[in-house]
């Protein structure tokens, strides 16, 4: 071997002081880092992804893990990381897999916008005091109504409106199926979204039976693979999502490694136990957009016009008319997913070059809808690295309806973000089919976390249009006014149509 | 701000007035001007306004175009040519002034009375409203040195920076007689001397008078503009104009519906409603969400019609209402309804988000 091992990502050490010997580190790494050689615990450095789940359960405080212990000679150009993909390409010939959503420390955009409030000249809104409407609605809406008059001489309203679903609060989970992450995970996100009176997405890993209770929260997907496809699912579903793209690697098809598929999963999805989950780069019906008519509309005839359709693409540099193209469909919905958004497993290249961020392409989506006059026609959901109800506020007043959360739910599941969720070893219990780790989550707790996450990002959203003067949630969407760029270049602004700070 | 980067609009706080008589008897100005005036403590004399309805009966078939000239050569001309090109102009002057010590004369006001002509209307335009509307936004938004401030027909809008009293003499507004009367004494809190940010506003035959700011203002100018209506003013009040209009006129909405599609019930009140109701006042909200008006206000509208007045929907803004037989008078303060009228009856503070309709009687 000429090439040799790489330096380890972090190196793992126990304060033998500290160290009760209870060996709760060996039990909860699942990567194999600790093991027990006569009365001393041994660690391998080399296994650990900095998951910290050995931090979190040991009752002493007694590990510490350091990043780069050895680092390559600093380079600004040649970093480690393009080393040692090149190393690992070198050995394998092969792709290179990753996890969760880009990893490349490119601006944020969302850290540059700041939000307004009132002095003065308006009063600001008090929520602990005055009623504050954060109820949304998801789906067609007609651009103008019909009304007629009754012989009584009352109004009544002629036009019909088309379903929509009703949110209590704008924030919904996103798609992540059973089989990238586990049942309880599902369950407890599940029994959350119910409680908060808002919705989680299925993914595209069909529907296991212990999820029924919940399915009237439940929006199921339809993706390239038509995993779990059948007319029992589509009709569990309050809503259904076609799924053509994805953020986090726009272009390609879903990827669940054979790890992950055991009988649960295999039967849910109706694929051969232990054999990769690929989904097709594109539906194989679906080759334009008129194609992706068709579709959406045999899915609503076969559920009877009785459920909204959303259409969920990635991000990418053509976004707005694609958006616009949706728009003129039937579908009620469009999701769009930026380059920041998270996944099981992704090509590593994909994960983070492919696509454009999700504030610019909520804002060029609106504009977009606006000018050609079918913004009513259809909402906008927005997803892809939305971590704090500032980044939920941002993305209304840019003018999405809803956001889809992935990472920020499974992190107030435990998930610490290291990133290897396609190796069905998520010590969490999130990222794995394992039934000794997929057992580490109660879904009754899980549900509660999740719960106060949703509830805490209420509040937050809540108080914040309150200090902007504004009590009703349809004032902020689109309200790009209350918003200032700070240290953005003057075309993002335009794009953004923002003004800058100051301004 | 509206279409152009980097240019921030203005906020203010003001005292207004609405006053109608349904059976279209008129009054002259000089009782309006003193119950402004009687609300000087609300304005900072940066500006105010009038808008009259009535008082050009020898032009009612005319739309009286008032503008804004910063003199009369390039964007008169322009002005001019526009006009000449989509119709016919009947009479035009320059509006009589009177120079006041307390008024800077920094724009020319001017009237045309016009006529689309019909040529104009085959094309993609379906009426003669349609046609005024573009001119206004085409001007406004393309011609500079020329504002269009009001646009209707029989009626018309006098306003500038200054206190009430130096506005009202500067136009001669007692030489005026109208059956709706709309008023505004202006605290703006950026002051730039800008003769087109004083109310009233108007396209049309809506006029608005509006004490308060729009939190909401970003959504309903994106709403708007959505619909080729162009914000060219600085200032958060010309949306509820363009509101009305495309709420009012292009979606055939009666005056009641599009109070409830800008100041709309709670969804707590809506869920308890009757369902017949209830589904409509949802499909409301779903529909016109975006011409939802957040934050303090109370407004005046005048219309073909008559006027409506209505506040925010948890009133943060004041607005008295008092009636004397045919008479209906709408302000922030009962003190000037009683200066206008010292009759007058029955006054009363509507609740939040209620109508207020003044029609004429036919």
């Amino acid at each position: 071997m000429t090439l040799g091992s790489v330096p380890p990502k972090f190196k793992v050490g126990i304060d033998r002081d500290q160290c009760m010997d209870c060996g709760r580190c060996i039990e909860n790494c699942s990567y194999g880092v600790y093991r027990r050689e006569g009365d001393k615990i041994l660690i391998e450095s080399r296994k650990c992804t900095a998951c910290l789940r050995c931090v979190a359960m040991c009752p002493r405080d007694a590990i510490t893990i350091t990043e780069k212990p050895v680092d390559y000679r600093y380079h600004p150009v040649w970093t480690r990381e393009v080393r040692e993909d090149i190393i690992n390409q070198a050995r394998s010939g092969k792709i290179i897999l990753s996890g969760m959503g880009n990893a490349r420390n490119l601006p944020i955009i969302y850290d540059q916008l700041l939000l307004d409030a009132c002095q003065v000249t308006n009063p600001s809104i008090d929520p602990l005091r005055e009623p504050m409407e954060l109820r949304t609605y998801l789906g067609k809406k007609p651009k103008k109504l019909q009304f007629r008059k009754t012989e009584s001489g009352d109004v009544e309203l002629e036009t019909k409106l088309a379903p929509n679903l009703k949110l209590d609060t704008p924030i919904m989970i996103g798609h992540m199926s059973f089989g990238a992450i586990s049942l309880n995970s599902h369950l407890s996100m599940a029994k959350a979204v119910k409680e908060t009176g808002t919705y989680m997405g299925t993914g595209e890993g069909g529907l296991n039976e212990a999820l029924y209770p919940y399915q009237d929260r439940l929006i199921v997907q339809v993706a390239s693979g038509r995993f779990g496809v059948n007319i029992d699912y589509l009709e569990r579903g309050a809503a259904i999502e076609i799924k053509i793209g994805q953020g986090a690697k726009p272009g390609i098809g879903g990827h669940l490694p054979g790890e992950k598929v055991d009988e649960a999963v295999s039967r849910t999805r109706m694929i051969p136990l232990g054999s990769d989950a690929i989904s097709p780069a594109p539906h194989h019906d679906i080759y334009s957009i008129e194609d992706l008519v068709q579709l959406i509309r045999s899915l609503k005839e076969a559920t009877e016009w009785k459920k909204p359709v959303f259409v969920k693409i990635a991000a990418v540099h053509n976004v707005a008319p694609i958006a616009a193209g949706i728009a003129r469909s039937s579908a009620d919905a469009v999701v769009i997913d930026g380059f920041r958004g998270g996944t099981g497993a992704a090509p590593k290249v994909f994960r983070d070059h492919v696509g454009i961020p999700i504030e610019v392409a909520i804002a060029s989506v609106d504009q977009k809808l606006r000018d050609q006059g079918v913004r009513n026609e259809i909402s906008i959901i927005a997803s892809g690295g939305i971590r704090s109800s500032a980044d939920l506020a941002k993305s209304i007043a840019l003018g999405a309806d809803a956001v889809y959360i992935g990472t920020a739910a499974l992190v107030s599941l435990g998930c610490r973000v290291c990133g290897n969720c396609y190796r069905n070893l998520c010590p969490w219990g999130i990222a794995t089919q394992q039934p000794e780790l997929v057992n580490r989550i109660d879904p009754e707790m899980g549900a509660i976390q999740v719960a106060n996450l949703i509830k805490g990002w209420t509040l937050e959203l809540s108080e914040l249009m309150g200090a902007a003067g504004i009590n009703s949630i349809e004032s902020l969407r689109g309200n790009r006014d209350r918003l200032r760029g700070y240290m953005l270049d003057e075309g993002t602004l335009k794009v953004l149509d923002v003004l800058p700070a100051g301004a | 701000m509206c279409s152009s980067l980097f240019i921030s609009r203005v906020i203010e706080m003001c005292g207004i007035i609405g006053f109608i008589d349904k059976t279209r008897s008129k009054i002259d100005g000089s009782s309006i001007k003193a119950a402004l005036s009687l609300m000087n403590e609300r304005g900072s004399g940066d500006g105010a306004g009038y808008a009259a309805y009535g008082i050009y009966p020898e032009y009612a078939d005319y739309y009286a175009l008032h503008v804004f000239f910063d003199n009369l050569a390039e964007p008169k001309m322009k002005v001019d040519e526009i006009l000449q090109q989509s119709g016919e102009i009947v009479h035009q002057e320059e509006i009589p002034t009177t120079p006041q010590p307390g008024i800077k004369k920094v724009h020319i006001p001017w009237r045309y009375f016009f006529k689309p002509s019909e040529d104009m209307m085959a094309e993609r335009l379906a009426s003669e409203k349609d046609v005024v509307t573009a001119i206004v936004m085409q001007v406004n938004a393309n011609i500079k040195g020329a504002t269009i401030f009001s646009s209707g027909k029989n009626m018309g809008v006098f306003k500038a920076s200054g206190w009430p009293e130096d506005v009202a003499n500067f136009y001669g507004i007692e030489n005026y007689s109208g059956y709706i009367w709309l008023a505004h004494n202006r605290y703006p809190t950026n002051s730039p001397g800008w003769w087109g940010g004083a109310h009233p506003f108007n396209l049309l035959n809506w006029s608005v008078v509006h004490n308060g700011e729009i939190t909401s203002y970003g959504t309903n100018q994106r709403y708007v503009e959505g619909y080729g209506y162009k914000c060219t003013l600085f200032t958060d009040t010309e949306v509820v104009a363009y509101l009305f209009d495309l709420l009012g006129r292009q979606h055939g909405l009666p005056h009641e519906m599009v109070v409830q599609a800008v100041a709309p019930p709670f969804w707590d009140e809506i869920d308890r409603m009757p369902e017949n109701k209830s589904e409509l006042y949802k499909a409301m909200r779903l529909t016109y969400g975006s011409a939802l008006m957040n934050g303090p206000f109370a407004i005046v509208v005048g219309t073909d019609d008559g006027i409506v007045g209505f506040t925010d929907r948890i009133k943060l803004r004041p607005l008295v209402v008092g009636e004397n037989g045919n008479r209906l008078y709408i302000s922030s303060e009962e003190a000037a309804i009683r200066g206008l009228d010292p009759e007058v009856k029955n006054v009363y503070t509507p609740r939040a988000g209620e109508a207020i309709i003044g029609r004429f009687i036919e």
